[in-house]
This record gives structure tokens, C-alpha cells and sequence, in this order.
């Protein structure tokens, strides 16, 4: 299976406003407990009490700084979590057939049953979509919550990833990028959409909304009512009233 | 190729019930799924009015909150030394007899003896009338070190304030400004609210030393100095006032620019000129003669001159318009440039009235005068605890309000609309209840609004009444107590000492108080006679906290999906702009645990001790638990704890006898109930006669309250009146200049207190609360732990090159009043001024059922132990509280500091022992 | 990367046991009965050991033998078939050789090629991957095969094509480094193309995601000090060729010189191996800031 497909009938995928993204750690929250309890082996914590503890995410959220040419320094958060390729290599180079890309849909899976954990393809991903999980020694990463999106026991507006769904901003947007008239690509297309990493060649689905323009407030000031200092306040006064 | 098939439909759990979020104050609505009676999964519910479905990553995290293993167990009672962490388990009826037999004697002889704090919790409307039926003036909430300037502030302004009372006209605003929020109680509705705002382009300008989070998407950042707000606001004040672009009309009608002041010298002078019912006057520009500001049809005049009175509005025009305030006189304290101030004030007039709204409705103001339209300015503001944990907060927020009136951005579409009981002024508030009498319940509500001198809590020597010394000449307008102060003055015997110290949520052995260290000896320290000075402390907790420790007597609380809560009118519910609205949470799993819901105990309690109120007739108890006060309790007739399907058939809303079935209605409906404002009300609400009768008819007043917003604020006139040596009430000597300063009736700005100590101590050091935690509870939390396990003081450019700071240094970070060490880390977008942190990460070893090396407590810190509760002596000798002279407010912004690169280190400093534990350490998660 | 034990002892005991049984395959140790027993079954021993060795390294070792099944995309699998066929191959040589068969020894040919391929396999698994730029360079087959024909030779007993190997691999090791060292940068990633922000301006880590460490950290982000790193490439040079080198050179030919060479070889092999682990950096840790 681990040939991808040739092509896929939908591009189903994320496009994430960095422009409205708070970093609050919401997404990762909720990926973590929809995934704790769904698809496949739980998300397992290790040592989760002790001085170093450590658990598997599927998603985590990243925060830089970015100095422009000119003007203040800026903070961006940034989630990270599978983009799945379209050339994905994490799935070519699965020895066993675990990976896959699912040619309906183009969702990136593993099928835990015939994982070995080699964890090769963690390391064929640019992205750090993948972990593996200390207690079931499978591979984990981003289902784009497949389990959810057609899931017929959630009312329709709940089929979404749990990331998405939790999103407090928006800034989290799911939709297929095969379509071009779906909300990701229009707003891939309307806000630039980027895509990481392209030296890398994975051809990824996910689509990141870069910030808008910054610190860009300079409004010419205000035109005074006249010479404060010079009329006093009785002059002003009959100035702004003086209409009424 | 064949794909493994998969299944794409698991059900996602046996059972969902839906309840309240309580990992914080916000008050989402939430659905907890079970699966075989264990909880599996918690979403947002969809349907609820604060979080419409989404969920924080504390929320989300539920589940690794109610199976912490920090959870306590049982009611414990110290048998060792305190704070040896020697505890025997005993039953619950063990645990309230012994409580009753250290209360009843007090309630006889002395109620203020018992002394009854709460953190954040969310019953206040319980707990305050159980203090109230107790007798004893020593009741607060947390307000106080929270942010009560914002709360006063605004109350006593426009009747309303930030915090969650209010929020922006999130869909019409096209220009939000954020004054020092980094998360606030709103934290999911502030989220979408921001969302909202992005999607449709709307501008976002923060205003805050550090760039993160909500600033960090702003559109624009002003990196301003910390307690320079003030100074910064009224600095577009003076801009608007000198360029006219003030909303006149909405001045004139609404507000009490146009009432005339009295100006002859004397005790009246500053207060209203009056007709002989009282009632302040304007003078009426169809006739040009004085009129009742409310009198039918009045068209005030601003400009108005009365017999050498003048008006409001001419005072503002002459402080405002002085060269002081001009951008150019400000920049450099505030750290902005003035181009840069001109061009916000520029762009606030062009959105404010170049871009004004309107919507197509009717309605009817007080003074019976009917608007086709109701015009809407689409400017709105939002501030929080950076303006409000500073000594000059209650004047700032006073000026932010200020602002947002000239630009007739309150309660107008697009602006910033308050939320139901609000609109609500100051004058239709309590005053504050303090004489206790043995025996006997207070006569009214321990908090209130304080109109003039003589309503403040002052026995007849004029030594406060209070413990926490709230409504004393050093903070007469404190209106949620003071919490910061109650350890340290039950300590210090001043003013008085008290025998039992009841504690509720709160940890205040640790991130909740000021100087830690110094709290931590103040309840364990003897007297002579051997006794501990604080002699008993009986403290509520749901987990193994810091605080734990400390007391005498541990009642365990549920987690929040284990009991009954109620989130009502009472208390702070959860209304929006348009309706008013009210939530409950229920058992959605029963304690694992001999746990009781504090409620529950509180009544039980009271029961015992046969509290007015709380016993029947022939004795027993009269409620059997909370729920059944939930439904039972009613405060006026009629009027109870939940507005929702209240009458005995569940038909009335607001007011209405109370209906058993009441609870399960709740819970069919999501456990939230929202009485909607018809559309004539929803704007103008302090005006608008239909909301009047609306809220008259919900039950959130008894007759109409319509008011002006109070620009000049007579109150605080009063008190200044009394600092000149006016009337009979008489402040200290040593507090006379404070007070004529502070008290000042137009919003002004003065530096912070902490500014004294400024050259050896140039630094500000801030503290942030990160989007993930809540402050303590967090760490216990499997998940959230592991994001955030540990802090770093984030040191800007110009402190980490100067000094030559690599990665892995630690700091010496020294204040007027302590010392700590502490990682650091290189942020550049920051003030250059400015170090900060995030809040309450750092951890007593041992603590929350944490490994004793945990990160959190190695190399996490906390800047507590840096900030004092007293402001080094004044050249007078005394030490002034650090806190609002307002309000009371905790000043936990104003701190200085000084830094020093120490090199690189493996833990923070101070060290202190690990805790005793109170439950066994937690191995694996469930 | 995380440079762990298992893959480091995989790669370098299977390269050299792959290695010398390519020497041996192709008839280029003088041995026969017992001894030809004993020489075939440390080269078997090596492949394996360093074969199982790998098998540690995964999560779910009880399913490994599912790495079979998809040979048509992935190194990790070819390197499977490779490694089973070449194995296979050799048996009948080694059996012969055992015996005295003297079966034709173009069979034995074709297995030592299969052995070359086999390291060839291997190497690949690490000169696939984009995400290392290190490794995603023909250098890297290049050095595989050199190392496991210096080990091969070292084991051999042979002088001459020791010396000849050492000194090749003298040459290859330095180029392995050197260009290795130029690769990142080669490649033109970084944090900006990582978050697609770097259009605005230069991008820093404010704050890391989590504070307690993950799988991928653990597992991509490895950092040696500079300093350090110089001074393990030198012992990693001098015990790898110049040491085996001088051994072969100056002592007699025996057994205890082969030992002590390929003792000696075979620790340097290790140090840069490790180094060549320790070195990767992966460009996962762009956005933890660190490389
Ligand atoms: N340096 C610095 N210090 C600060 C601040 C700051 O900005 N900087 N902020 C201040 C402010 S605004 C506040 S409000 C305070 C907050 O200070 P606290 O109110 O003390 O905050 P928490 O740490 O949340 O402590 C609440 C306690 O309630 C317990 N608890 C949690 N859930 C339950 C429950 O269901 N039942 C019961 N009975 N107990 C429960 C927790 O275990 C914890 O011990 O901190 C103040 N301290
Ligand atoms: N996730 C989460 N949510 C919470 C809490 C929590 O612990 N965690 N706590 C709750 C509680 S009790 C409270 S009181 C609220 C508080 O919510 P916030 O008001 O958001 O409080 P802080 O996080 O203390 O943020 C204060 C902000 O003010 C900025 N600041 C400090 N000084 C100044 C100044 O002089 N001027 C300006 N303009 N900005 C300044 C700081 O940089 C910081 O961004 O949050 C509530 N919500
Ligand atoms: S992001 Fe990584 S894991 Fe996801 S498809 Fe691309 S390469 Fe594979
Ligand atoms: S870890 Fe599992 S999914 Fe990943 S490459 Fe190995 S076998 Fe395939
Ligand atoms: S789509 Fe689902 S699995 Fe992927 S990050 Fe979001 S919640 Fe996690
Ligand atoms: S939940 Fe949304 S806003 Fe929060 S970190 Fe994730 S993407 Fe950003
Ligand atoms: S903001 Fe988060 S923690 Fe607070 S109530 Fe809402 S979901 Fe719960
Ligand atoms: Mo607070």
C-alpha cells in the first residue's frame, strides 16, 4: 500500500489562519482527547506525574517571533500538525504497507495493525507529523479525524476534525482543496495560501494563511478646532458648540 | 491496491450529558460523554451562548482534571505542627462537628472572629448570604486582588464594566482596542469575538508592554510602559477634545456632562447644583432655565453657565485640552511616539463617526423623547488586569471609560455593550453591612458601592470594621474586599485578631498571595502564649494544593462534573449583550471518593449552626442539599437563584414561584436557560425605556433605573470634599493627600506607586496568564503539563544584550522587597522595559500529587515572593498598602525590579521544602 | 538524530559482516573445512547480529516480518528481500567452501555483488530521506559501501586489499564529512521556509510547543558540540584507517593481527557511525529552533 495513489477524487486538508491563530493550545487539547478515545491505540503519557513527562500530540502548536526590515518585532503561533501530502514520503517508505493515502479522499493514514514501528516514517517527514507511541509501539499521527468527518453517529456540522471543531478563533479551516470553489481553496487563494517547505517536494494539502500586514496604523492627525492656547476654553467652546 | 477498510462511524460514546466547564470562571457549556458510566470525551456544546461549541485547552483537558490524582480524598484534621502535613482522615460528620464547635462559640460572642475568604468560585450569591446569616463583617470573594478597579471603575462610570459584564458589538465593530488582556474570565467568547473580527478584516490594535497572544494578532501593537495607560488615553482624549470629534449628542443626553456644578466654595463645591427633591440639573436649551436632568423632553445644554456654575463638560474640556495631556507631553512615559498616539486618535474619530452605523429601530429614551434610529459608532475597547493591577487602575479604567463616552461607544451598535444585570449604576447597589452583633446576621450585604464618607466600614474610633480593612480610608471604594490583605492583618492583629480563618478556592500559601515566603510563616508563626497567632483555618479544596497544608481542618471538595453549581443573576452569570442567561451544573459522574460538594456542606453547615434562613421552622435543616437551595431559595419573592421555567409549572421566566423540576429542565435544555431582550431594548439600555421594563419585569430591579453615565463622579467628589477638610467624616492625616489625589471626580492618571522606587530598581516586571492553564490547577493536569511544565522570565533586547544573556542563564531578579532566580529566555517583542512571566506555573515541591523533581517546581518560579503587600516606608514612615487607594485593588503590575545575569543554573530560587503530602504521588494516568 | 546504539551497531556490524562476506563469497580468503566454518559463520554472525540488532529499534518487533511486504517503495524493505536473498545465496558458497565442494564460484560472485547490494539497501534507507540533508547525497552509498568493504577487507586477513581498502576509505571518510557538513545549507531549507513566515522577516523561536520533551525531539533533534564533534572525527579517523593501517603494515599477518585491526577498525567504524547519526540534523528541528 504504500504506493500512493495516482490520484486522489478529494484533497481533504487544513488551512490555518496564522493571521488569527492565538496559540491557545485549544486544537492540540482537543486532538489529543478526541484521539485518546478514537482511532486506534490511545494516546499514551509517560511518566505523566513525574519530573519528565512525556505523551504523544498529534498536533502541537509552535510560537516564533519575526523581526521585519522595518518596525516591531512580531509573535506568530503556529500549529503544526500532518499536511498531508500529496507526495508523501513518510508513505513510500513504510517497509510494511502501514502508511497509506487513502485515494478517496487523500487522507494520510497508518493502519496500527501492521505497524512495526520502525519509525522511518517519522523521519521521512519534513513536518513532524508523526509520533511514535511509547506504550503501543505504533505509529501515530494526524487522522485528519477521519473517523469524524463521516462519521453518521455526529450531526452533519460536527463532522469536522475535533481540531476544528474546537477552534475558539477559526482560525482552523477544513475543507477539500481538490474543489476549488470550497472555503479552503477560495481562502487559500484570497490570503495566499502557503505551503511549507517546498524544497522538500511532499506537495502538501495544508494550506498556511500567512499574518496580514502589520503596525501599519498612521493616520494623518487630527485637524485641531482652532488655537486652544490662544481663544482658551470660552473660544473653544464656542467653537464646538457654537452649530448647536 | 486495496486500502484497509475502516471504520469511519464508532459510536462516539454510550451516553453524552451536558453541563457546565468549570477548568475556569468562563462558564462554557460542555458534553461529557461517558462510556460504561466512565467519562470519555468532552466536547463544547454547540447550542451554549459562551462558547458555541468550541473549547479551550483547559476545557478540552476535563477529563485529566476530574481523574488527577491530586484529588483529596477525605475530610482531613491536623493532628501534628502546622504545616507538617500530619493529618488523620475523618468522617464528614467528624469534620462538621468540629467546625460547628469552633464557629457556634464565635457566632455568640464575637462573629467577627470568623473571617470567611472565597477564590474564584461562582457562588458567591450562596456563600455571601451564609456570611451575611453567620454575622460576621469578614466576608469576600476574590475581587479584590482580581480586579475590582475594572469593576468599580466601570460601575461607577457607566454602570457596567469589562471583566465578563460586557463585551464588544463583536459583529458591527470595524475597530477593537485591547488594553492589557492577555486571556481574561471571557476567555472562549473573547476568542470568537477576535475570530469574528479577523474573518471580517475588522482592525485589532493591542496595547500592552508584551506582543503575545491576542496581541500578537493585533493589527497594530503599542508596546506601552506599564502604568502609563492612563496617561496614553487621556493623551486621545486630548486629541479628540482639541479636534471637536466628540459625540455631542450622545454627551448631552446620556451622560452627565451637561449636569451643572456647584462652584461656590464650601462643602458643595464640585457636587451638582440640585432642585429641592434632590435632583441634579441641567439647564434645558429650549428654555435656557435649569431643568431635572430627567425631566420629559429636556434637551440639556454642555455649554450651559448657571449662576457661576458650570457644567461637567466645560471642566472636562478645560483638564483635557491643557498641553499636559498633548501626545507630545506624554510619549516618553508612556514609551509610544506621538505620531504614533495622533494617529490612533485619528483613526478612532474616522471609525467612530466617519464610519457610523445605524440600525433601522425604534425606541423610546426616559425622557419619553422617540429615536427613529438607533446610530451606532463601531469603535469598541476591551482592558483587563494590566490597566487594573496597578495603584493607579481604578483612574485608569475610569479614563478608558471616558474615552469610549466622548466617542459614544457604550451601549450604541458597534460599540461595547454591557450584558444583563447590567446596566446597573452604582447608586442602585448596596452600601456596605459591617456591624456585627453576637447572634445575630448582618443587616445587609457585606459589599456594596460607598456614595459618601459616612457609609464606609469604620467602627465609631474610626478603625476599620473589616479585617481586610475594605472600606476604610485607605481604600474607601473597595467593593469586592481585599483578600491579599487578610493573612497578613489577622496577623499583625491590625485591626484586630481573629480566631478562625475560613477559606474557600483559594491557595493562598502560594500563588494567590504576595510575598509567599512570608505567608507561609505568618500561618504557622506561634504567639507567646503559644497558640498560633491565626488560630484556626478551616480551608476547602477540591485537590492537594499548596494551601492544603495549612490547615487545621481540610472539607475535600467534587471536581466540577460531580456536584451542583449555579451560575445565576446573582452572582455572575452568563448573559450576553441580548439576553440575560443562566446555567447549572450537575453530577455527571458521581465522587469516586468520601467528597461532598462545599455547597452542599456550606448549608449543612449552616443547618448546624441554625444560620436565619437555613433551618425550618421546627429546626432541621431547611434545604437538604444545594440543589434543592438552587430551586428552593428565593432572595425577594419570587425572585431566586435561576431565572428559568420558574412558577410551579415551569412557565415564568425571571420571576415566579420556584418550580421543583426546575434542575431537569436545565439539563434538557444543556443545563443553560436565556431570557432574550426584545429588539427595542437591546441598545442605549441604561436609557432606553423598554429595557427598563424588561428588566423590571425579569426581576433585576424593582422599578426602573434609568441613569446617566457618570463622567464627573460625585462620590469620589465627596471623598475628595472630606480630604479638604469638609463634613463630619474625617480621613487620617497622614491619607489627606492620597485621597485629594486619587479621588479626583474627572478620571486622571498619576504614576504608580511602585514608580518610587524606580531608579534602583528600573525594570518592570509583569506577569501573563498563558491560554492553557488556569492558575494552580493546570499542573496537575496530565496534559496541560506537559505543554507548559516549567517558565521562563522573558527578558527584552535591550536587558539580554547589555548583559550578554545565552541560552540556559539564569537571572537574579531582585525587588524592593526580595529576590529570586530564575531562567530566562530572549523575547524582543516586549517593552524594553519590561520583564514578565507566566503567572502561577511555578510549584511548591510535592504539591498537586507531583513528583518531587516535577519541573514545575525546579525550575518553575513564581514572581510572588518579589511583590509585598506594603509599599516601602514613605518619608512620613508609613507603609502605604500596595494597592489601589480606591479600591484596594492588589497592585501586582506596579512591581520594580532589577536583573542580573547569574549564569547558567539547574533550578529556580527560593528553595523551599517539599511539601508534606496530603495524597500519595501519581504514578500513571487514567 | 538520535544516534541509538541499535541502529549504530545495525549499520555498522551488518555493513562490515555484509562486507566480508562479499570477500568471502567471492573467494577472496584463502580458507577451507573448519576454519572456512568458522570465518563463514562471523561473516552470517555479523549480518545478522547487526540485522537484529535493527529489530530493537522497533516498536512492534512481533510484526517485523511485515517489512517484506513492500519492496516495491520502500529501502527498509528491499533491504529486507536484499538481505535474505544475499543470505541465501551465500549458503551454498559457504557450504562448499565447509565441505570442500568446490562448487563454481560464479555463484559466489553473484552473492558478493548481492552483498554490496545489500549495504547498498541499507544506505539507501538513509540517502532517501530529503528530510536529512546530510544523508540525501550519492556520498552516503559511497561511504556505506567503502566501509563495509574496509571491514570486509580487515576481516580478510588479506594485506594488500586492506591496505588498498583502508586507504580508499582514508579518502571517502574525509568527503563524507566535508560534504556532509555543506549539505544543510546546500539544501536551501530553513526556518522561514519551514513556517512560510520567513517572507516577513527573520523568524526565531519565541516559545516551544511543549515543555517536556517528545518522541520527535528525542528522535530528530540531536545536538554535539563543535568542539566535540572535531575530536571524534579524528579518533573516528585514526582508529577506522590510520591505526588498521599501521597494524597491517607493521605486524605480521596472523590471526592476532586480524583481530586487532578489525578491533580497531571496527571502534573507529563505530565512532563515525555514531558521528554520522549524532551529525544528521534533521529539518524537524527548524521549528524547535534547533539543527
Ligand atoms: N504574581 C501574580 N500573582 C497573582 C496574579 C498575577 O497576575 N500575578 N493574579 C491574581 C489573581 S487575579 C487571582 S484571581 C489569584 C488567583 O489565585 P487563587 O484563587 O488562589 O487561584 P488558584 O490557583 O486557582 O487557587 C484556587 C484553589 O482552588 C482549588 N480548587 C480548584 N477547583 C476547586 C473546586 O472545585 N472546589 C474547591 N473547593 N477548590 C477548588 C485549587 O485546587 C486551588 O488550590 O491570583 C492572584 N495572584
Ligand atoms: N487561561 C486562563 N484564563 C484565566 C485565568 C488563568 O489563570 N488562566 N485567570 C482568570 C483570572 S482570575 C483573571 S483575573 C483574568 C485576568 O485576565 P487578564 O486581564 O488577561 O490578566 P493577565 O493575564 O494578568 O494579563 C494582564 C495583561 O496585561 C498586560 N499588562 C500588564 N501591565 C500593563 C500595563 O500597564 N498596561 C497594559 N496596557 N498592559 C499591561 C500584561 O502584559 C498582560 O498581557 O483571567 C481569567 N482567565
Ligand atoms: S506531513 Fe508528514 S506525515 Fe503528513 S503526509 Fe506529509 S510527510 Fe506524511
Ligand atoms: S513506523 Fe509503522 S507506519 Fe511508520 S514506516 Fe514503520 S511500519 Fe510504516
Ligand atoms: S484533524 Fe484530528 S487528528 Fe488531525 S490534528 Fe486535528 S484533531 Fe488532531
Ligand atoms: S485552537 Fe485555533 S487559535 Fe488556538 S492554537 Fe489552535 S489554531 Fe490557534
Ligand atoms: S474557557 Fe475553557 S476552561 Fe474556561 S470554562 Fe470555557 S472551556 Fe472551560
Ligand atoms: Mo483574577
Amino acid at each position: 500500500m504504500t504506493c500512493l495513489p495516482a490520484h486522489t477524487d478529494k484533497k481533504l486538508g487544513l488551512a490555518i489562519d496564522l493571521d488569527t491563530c492565538v496559540g491557545c493550545q485549544a486544537c492540540v487539547s482537543a486532538c489529543k482527547g478526541w484521539n485518546d478515545q478514537g482511532y486506534g491505540a490511545s494516546l499514551s503519557d509517560q511518566n505523566p506525574y513525574g519530573a519528565n513527562p512525556s505523551g504523544t500530540f498529534l498536533n502541537r502548536v509552535h510560537s516564533y517571533q519575526v523581526a521585519p526590515d522595518e518596525g516591531a518585532v512580531q509573535t506568530i503561533a503556529f500549529p503544526r500538525s500532518c499536511l498531508h501530502c500529496d507526495d508523501a514520503p513518510c508513505v513510500t517508505v513504510c517497509p510494511t504497507g502501514a502508511s497509506y493515502k487513502r485515494a478517496e479522499d487523500g487522507i494520510v493514514l497508518v493502519n496500527e495493525d501492521a505497524c512495526i514501528g520502525c519509525g522511518l516514517c517519522a523521519w521521512a517527514c519534513p513536518y513532524g507529523a508523526r509520533e511514535l507511541d511509547a506504550a503501543a509501539g505504533v505509529m501515530k499521527k494526524c487522522t485528519l479525524c477521519v473517523d469524524r468527518i463521516y462519521n453518521e453517529n455526529l450531526p452533519e456540522v460536527d463532522r469536522v476534525p475535533a481540531c476544528v471543531r474546537s477552534c475558539p478563533t477559526g482560525a482552523r479551516h477544513f475543507g477539500d482543496f481538490a474543489d476549488p470553489e470550497s472555503n479552503v481553496s477560495r481562502l487559500s487563494r484570497e490570503r495566499g495560501g502557503v505551503a511549507l517547505m517546498p524544497e522538500m517536494g511532499t506537495a502538501p494539502t495544508n494550506r498556511y494563511l500567512p499574518p496580514r500586514r502589520k503596525d501599519t496604523l498612521a493616520a494623518p492627525a487630527l485637524a485641531p478646532l482652532g488655537d486652544f492656547m490662544a481663544t482658551g476654553l470660552a473660544g473653544w467652546l464656542d467653537r464646538i458648540l457654537g452649530g448647536r | 491496491m486495496n486500502q484497509p477498510s475502516i471504520d469511519t462511524s464508532p459510536a462516539v460514546s454510550d451516553e453524552m450529558r451536558q453541563t457546565t466547564c468549570y477548568m475556569c470562571a468562563c462558564r462554557c457549556g460542555i458534553n461529557v460523554h461517558l462510556k460504561s458510566g466512565r467519562v470519555s470525551y468532552i466536547e463544547g456544546n454547540r447550542k451554549h451562548p459562551v462558547n458555541r461549541g468550541v473549547l479551550c485547552a483547559k476545557g478540552a483537558s476535563g477529563i485529566m482534571q476530574v481523574t488527577a490524582p491530586s484529588r483529596l480524598q477525605m475530610p482531613l484534621r491536623r493532628v501534628g505542627p502546622r504545616g507538617s502535613g500530619a493529618f488523620e482522615e475523618i468522617s464528614w460528620d467528624e469534620a462538621l462537628n468540629l467546625a460547628v464547635s469552633w464557629m457556634k462559640p464565635l457566632r455568640e460572642t464575637a462573629p467577627e472572629k470568623l473571617a470567611f475568604f472565597t477564590g474564584r468560585d461562582q457562588s458567591q450569591a450562596l456563600t455571601s448570604w451564609w456570611a451575611q446569616a453567620f454575622g460576621t463583617p469578614n466576608y469576600a470573594a476574590h475581587g479584590g486582588f482580581c480586579s475590582v478597579n475594572m469593576a468599580a471603575g466601570g460601575i461607577y462610570t457607566i454602570g457596567g464594566a469589562f471583566w465578563e459584564f460586557g463585551q464588544p458589538d463583536w459583529d458591527r465593530t470595524k475597530l477593537f482596542v485591547l488594553f492589557g488582556v492577555a486571556e481574561d474570565h471571557d476567555s472562549n467568547p473573547i476568542k470568537i469575538g477576535l475570530g469574528k473580527l479577523k474573518a471580517r478584516g475588522a482592525r485589532v490594535v493591542g496595547v500592552n508592554p508584551i506582543r503575545s497572544g491576542y496581541n500578537a494578532i493585533a493589527d497594530d501593537w503599542f508596546g506601552i510602559t506599564p502604568g502609563t495607560d492612563g496617561l496614553l488615553i487621556l493623551a486621545l482624549v486630548h486629541c479628540l477634545f482639541e479636534a471637536g470629534k466628540i459625540d455631542l449628542d450622545y454627551l448631552a443626553r446620556f451622560t452627565n456632562a451637561p449636569l451643572l456644578l456647584d462652584a461656590t466654595e464650601g462643602p458643595g463645591k464640585g457636587l451638582f447644583l440640585r432642585n429641592a427633591d434632590g435632583v441634579p440639573l441641567v439647564i434645558d436649551r429650549q428654555t435656557g432655565a435649569p431643568a431635572p436632568w430627567n425631566g420629559k423632553g429636556v434637551e440639556p445644554d454642555l455649554g450651559a453657565t448657571w449662576q457661576g456654575a458650570r457644567t461637567v463638560f466645560q471642566h472636562m474640556a478645560e483638564r483635557y485640552l491643557s498641553p499636559k495631556y498633548a501626545p507630545e507631553a506624554v510619549a516618553e512615559r508612556c514609551g509610544i511616539a506621538a505620531d504614533r498616539i495622533r494617529a490612533l486618535a485619528a483613526e478612532l474619530a474616522r471609525v467612530a463617526f466617519d464610519e457610523a452605523i445605524e440600525i433601522a429601530q425604534l425606541w423610546t429614551d426616559f425622557r419619553g423623547v422617540q429615536h427613529q434610529k438607533m446610530p451606532g459608532r463601531p469603535v469598541s475597547f476591551h482592558a483587563m488586569r494590566g490597566i487594573s493591577a496597578h495603584s493607579n487602575g481604578f483612574q485608569t479604567a475610569r479614563a478608558l471609560h471616558l474615552l469610549q463616552i466622548i466617542l459614544g461607544a457604550v451601549e450604541t451598535p458597534g460599540s461595547y455593550r454591557l450584558k444583563p444585570p447590567y446596566p446597573k449604576p452604582a447608586d442602585a447597589h448596596p452600601v456596605p453591612h459591617f456591624t456585627a452583633v453576637p447572634g445575630k446576621p448582618l443587616a445587609g450585604p457585606h459589599l456594596g458601592y460607598v456614595r459618601s464618607p459616612e457609609q464606609l466600614a469604620l467602627k465609631p474610633d474610626g478603625t476599620p470594621a473589616r479585617i481586610d480593612k475594605a472600606f476604610s480610608w485607605e481604600n474607601p471604594l473597595s467593593a469586592h474586599g481585599l483578600m491579599h490583605m487578610v493573612i497578613a492583618n489577622a496577623y499583625a492583629g491590625d485591626p484586630y485578631r481573629i480566631d478562625t480563618l475560613f477559606l474557600y478556592m483559594a491557595n493562598m500559601a502560594w500563588n494567590s498571595s504576595m510575598n509567599t515566603a512570608r505567608v507561609m510563616e505568618m500561618l504557622t508563626d506561634k504567639g507567646e502564649d503559644g497558640e498560633y497567632v491565626i488560630p484556626r483555618i478551616i480551608y476547602s479544596d477540591a485537590y492537594a494544593s499548596e494551601m492544603v497544608a495549612y490547615a487545621d481542618l481540610i472539607l475535600p471538595d467534587t471536581t466540577y462534573l460531580e456536584r451542583h453549581d449555579c451560575i445565576g443573576l446573582l452572582d455572575r452569570p452568563i448573559s450576553e449583550p441580548d439576553a440575560a442567561g443562566d446555567s447549572i451544573r450537575w453530577p455527571v459522574i458521581e465522587p469516586d471518593r468520601d467528597v461532598r460538594g462545599f455547597q452542599s456542606v456550606l448549608l449543612d453547615l449552616g443547618a448546624r449552626l441554625a444560620l436565619p434562613g437555613m433551618v425550618a421552622e421546627d429546626g432541621s435543616p431547611k434545604y437538604r442539599d444545594y440543589a434543592d437551595y438552587i430551586v428552593n431559595h428565593q432572595r425577594r419573592p419570587g425572585v431566586g437563584s435561576l431565572i428559568g421555567w420558574r412558577g410551579a409549572d415551569g412557565t415564568k421566566e425571571g420571576r415566579g414561584e420556584p418550580n421543583l423540576n426546575q434542575l431537569a429542565r436545565y439539563i434538557e435544555n444543556g443545563s443553560f436557560y436565556q431570557a432574550h431582550i426584545p429588539e427595542e431594548a437591546q441598545f442605549y439600555k441604561p436609557w432606553n425605556a423598554a429595557y427598563q421594563v424588561w428588566a423590571v419585569k425579569i426581576g433585576l430591579y424593582d422599578t426602573p433605573q434609568p441613569y446617566l453615565f457618570a463622567l464627573w463622579s460625585e462620590p469620589l467628589r465627596r471623598f475628595q470634599l472630606a480630604a479638604e477638610g469638609h463634613g463630619p467624616a474625617q480621613p487620617p492625616e497622614h491619607l489627606r493627600a492620597q485621597l485629594r489625589l486619587a479621588m479626583d471626580p474627572l478620571p486622571i492618571w498619576y504614576a504608580p506607586f511602585g514608580e518610587a522606587g524606580a531608579g534602583e530598581y528600573p525594570v518592570h516586571a509583569l506577569t501573563q496568564r498563558p491560554m492553557d492553564m488556569y492558575h494552580s490547577w493546570g499542573s496537575q493536569n496530565a496534559w496541560l503539563r506537559q505543554i507548559r511544565g516549567r517558565n521562563f522570565l522573558y527578558l527584552p533586547t535591550k536587558i539580554w544584550a547589555a548583559q550578554g544573556f545565552c541560552e540556559g542563564d539564569y537571572a537574579r531578579v531582585t525587588s524592593p522587597s526580595g529576590e529570586i532566580v530564575a531562567p530566562v529566555a530572549h523575547m524582543p517583542a516586549l517593552n524594553e522595559n519590561t520583564v514578565w512571566t507566566w503567572n502561577a506555573i511555578g510549584k511548591r515541591k510535592a504539591a498537586w500529587a507531583l513528583d518531587d523533581g516535577a519541573s514545575e517546581a525546579k525550575e518553575g518560579f513564581l514572581l510572588n515572593h518579589l511583590i509585598s503587600e506594603l509599599q516601602p516606608a514613605q518619608a512620613d514612615g508609613h507603609r502605604r498598602a500596595n494597592s489601589d487607594p480606591v479600591t484596594g485593588q492588589a497592585a501586582w503590575f506596579d512591581l520594580r525590579v532589577r536583573i542580573e545575569r547569574v549564569g547558567p543554573r539547574d533550578h529556580a530560587e527560593p528553595v523551599f521544602p517539599p511539601l508534606p503530602r496530603v495524597v500519595p504521588k501519581g504514578r500513571t494516568r487514567a | 538524530m538520535n544516534p541509538a546504539p541499535s541502529v549504530i551497531l545495525f549499520t555498522v556490524f551488518s555493513g562490515a559482516g555484509f562486507g566480508f562476506l562479499a570477500f568471502l563469497g567471492a573467494g577472496l580468503v584463502d580458507a577451507s573445512g573448519w576454519a572456512a566454518f568458522g570465518l563463514w559463520f562471523l561473516g552470517y554472525a555479523l549480518a545478522v547480529g547487526g540485522l537484529l540488532a535493527s529489530v530493537f529499534h522497533l516498536g512492534n518487533p512481533r510484526r517485523s516480518m511485515r517489512a517484506f511486504s513492500q519492496w516495491r517503495t520502500s529501502w527498509l524493505s528491499r533491504e529486507a528481500w536484499a538481505a535474505v536473498a544475499t543470505l541465501t545465496l551465500l549458503a551454498p558458497v559457504a557450504l562448499s567452501d565447509w565441505m570442500g565442494f568446490n562448487w563454481p564460484r560464479s555463484w559466489g560472485l553473484l552473492a558478493a555483488a548481492l552483498c554490496l547490494a545489500t549495504v547498498g539497501t541499507t544506505s539507501m534507507i538513509y540517502t532517501q530521506l530529503k528530510t536529512v540533508p546530510r544523508w540525501h547525497h550519492w556520498i552516503t552509498p559511497v561511504s556505506f559501501a567503502v566501509f563495509a568493504l574496509a571491514g570486509g577487507a580487515v576481516l580478510s586477513g588479506d594485506g594488500r586489499w586492506t591496505a588498498a581498502m583502508l586507504v580508499v576509505l582514508g579518502i571517502v571518510l574525509p568527503a563524507l564529512w566535508q560534504i556532509g557538513d555543506g549539505r544543510f545549507a546546500a539544501v536551501g531549507v530553513g526556518i522561514g521556509s519551514a513556517t512560510g513566515l520567513g517572507a516577513i522577516g527573520k523568524v526565531t523561536v519565541f516559545e516551544q510547543p511543549h515543555t517536556s520533551p517528545n518522541y520527535l525531539m528525542r528522535e530528530m533533534i540531536y545536538v554535539v558540540g563543535r568542539k566535540h564533534a572535531a575530536r571524534l572525527r579524528v579518533l573516528a579517523y585514526g582508529l577506522a584507517v590510520v591505526a588498521p593501517l599501521a597494524v597491517v603494515l607493521v605486524l605480521p599477518g596472523g590471526p592476532a593481527r586480524v583481530a586487532l585491526a578489525a578491533l580497531l577498525h571496527l571502534t573507529g567504524v563505530l565512532a563515525a557511525r555514531w558521528l554520522f547519526f549524532a551529525q544528521a540534523e534533521h529539518v524537524v528541528g527548524l521549528y524547535y529552533g534547533q539543527r
